[in-house]
């Protein structure tokens, strides 16, 4: 209720998902996000989370309801999906540029660009190699470059560091929040870790399974930047223990 | 230590285990023949047929120089062509439903049935008739695998395309011609091999007596004067060219997609 006061970038209205099968994925879900947010979307496996990250970016069409906002983010939308999904016949620095040379930019032209954006993620020196000679960290790192490399305005993450151990995946939630502080993309962060989704993300959605709704929606207030120590200080636990609560009412 | 020893001994085991198979089987054949005292014109010696290779392999050269024109252009059409048809294929399923039987149809009718036919159509092009009946047979592997890889993109991969509103022919040039690159050198390289057998089974069907005969002609020649040194010197020749072609694909193939392809990388690291 507090974050009314513009006009928010992206309205979702009474959507509903059933897929052909008669699985009801989503029913009736609801959600505004608010320019600059950063917004997780928390729900146990099956509860359609992934679906309305892929209505939300235009790859899947819902059976009812409205998204307000898209077409004006048309072309303007960076996404990340669960594996890292690249073009393992390419380099790094050429799979970065993939999204650009969609849109017809000459390789020379936005060669600094790509350049910064590689920097920006830790993969200098690594601008030549194949993906199959990367950890599952880089490649990821890899992924997410090409999503920020065209300056998305919304950034969509579908679980993006659920396969990675948990040492790798701490750096990327510190350097994904670096990033966002610097550039203030709307992100809307899918995963299913309670942990994560409070260290990131300025609001939390829960979610229920089966068919999917919105069950909860938590304002984090913890200040940015949230840094490694943040996740043994007691408001960050208070604010876990909380959002868990709710993921458990959802699933019963 | 032990992993490059390991690696180095399955080269050379590579290369020593078929030329020792091969050494046995001819040393067999040489037993046999001097065992039963088999005349030569059942069963010539090995040594015979290698010095028969040497005295009229010229001609045979010759001969099997005609053949291989024939099917480096039979190979050449089918890969060119059998790669657009695959394309074509990929960007409609209505015109791949529609042909795709028939391509099949084509492909298994043997061309002994169908050559015959093709070289009465041509009317004497005896080149003509060959080419499009190795044609035939050369152009499906190419068709299938690549339409099959043209098919098998990266579902995410293909919804980043979609979002960053790729067109078809970006798709088509930045995807799936390179996802389906492998299945295409892999259809290629059974491909070469048929156009050899397809142009030598034509070369039996048509038989005329022109002047300019590919080796099918020499081994028939050879069969009716009971030459059968000769004929399976023939033999020889024709089956090293047909393993040339293989490795030559094979390399060319492997130099293309080294450095990204699973089934280019070394076994173990």
């Amino acid at each position: 209720m507090g974050e009314q006061e513009a006009a928010p970038l992206l309205s979702l209205s009474g959507i509903g998902k059933t897929f052909r099968n008669g699985t009801r994925a989503l029913d009736g879900v609801d959600l505004d996000v608010a320019e600059g947010a950063f917004v997780s979307l928390l729900g146990p496996s099956g509860c359609g989370k992934s679906t309305l990250l892929r209505i939300i970016a235009g790859l899947t069409d819902p059976n009812s309801g409205i998204v307000r906002g898209r077409e004006a983010l048309s072309g303007q939308i960076g996404f990340v999906f669960q594996e890292p999904t690249l073009m393992p016949w390419a380099t790094v620095r050429d799979n970065v540029y993939l999204p650009l040379r969609i849109h017809d930019a000459g390789r020379a032209e936005v060669a600094e660009r790509i350049t910064a954006t590689l920097e920006a993620l830790g993969l200098q020196g690594f601008e030549h190699a194949y993906p199959r000679e990367l950890s599952g960290g880089m490649r990821m790192r890899v992924s997410i470059a090409r999503a920020l490399v065209t300056s998305p305005r919304l950034l969509l993450l579908d679980e993006p560091f659920a396969a990675l151990d948990e040492i790798t995946r701490f750096r990327l939630n510190e350097d994904l929040l670096w990033l966002w502080q610097q550039h203030r993309w709307t992100v809307i962060f899918v995963t299913h870790s309670v942990f994560e989704s409070v260290f990131l993300a300025n609001r939390v959605v829960v979610m229920s399974p089966r068919p999917g709704r919105v069950a909860a929606d938590f304002p984090i207030g913890l200040p940015y930047p949230r840094i490694a120590s943040l996740r043994t200080a007691p408001e960050y636990t208070a604010l876990c223990r909380a959002v868990s609560g709710s993921l458990a009412e959802a699933m019963a | 230590m032990s992993a490059p020893r390991s690696a180095h001994s399955g080269r050379w085991l590579r290369i020593l285990a078929p030329l020792i198979v091969g050494m046995i089987f001819l040393a067999c054949w040489d037993g046999v023949v001097r065992w039963f005292e088999i005349e030569p014109y059942v069963l010539p010696a090995p040594m015979l047929v290698a010095k028969t290779l040497w005295t009229d392999g010229g001609s045979l050269l010759g001969s099997l120089w005609i053949t291989l024109r024939v099917t480096g252009v039979a190979f050449a059409s089918a890969v060119l062509l059998g790669g657009l048809i695959a394309v074509l294929f990929s960007q409609s399923r209505l015109l791949e439903n529609s042909l795709f039987p028939y391509a099949v149809a084509l492909q298994v009718t043997p061309v002994v049935a169908i050559a015959p036919l093709i070289i009465i159509w041509t009317r004497g092009h005896y080149f003509l008739a060959l080419l499009i009946c190795a044609w035939i047979v050369a152009f499906f592997p190419v068709v299938a695998n690549t339409t099959l890889g043209l098919r098998s993109v990266d579902r995410n991969l293909a919804a980043l395309f979609r979002l960053y509103g790729a067109s078809r022919w970006q798709r088509l040039r930045y995807l799936q011609a390179p996802t389906a690159l492998p299945n295409f050198l892999a259809g290629m390289r059974i491909s070469g091999g048929l156009a050899l057998v397809g142009v030598v089974v034509s070369e039996f069907v048509a038989e005329t007596g022109g002047a300019e005969t590919g080796l099918a002609a020499r081994i028939l020649e050879s069969s009716y004067r009971l030459e059968i040194a000769k004929e399976i010197a023939a033999l020889v020749l024709l089956s090293l060219s047909g393993i040339t072609i293989f490795f030559i694909l094979s390399l060319v193939s492997r130099l293309l997609i080294a450095h990204w392809h699973e089934s280019a990388l070394p076994d173990e690291e």
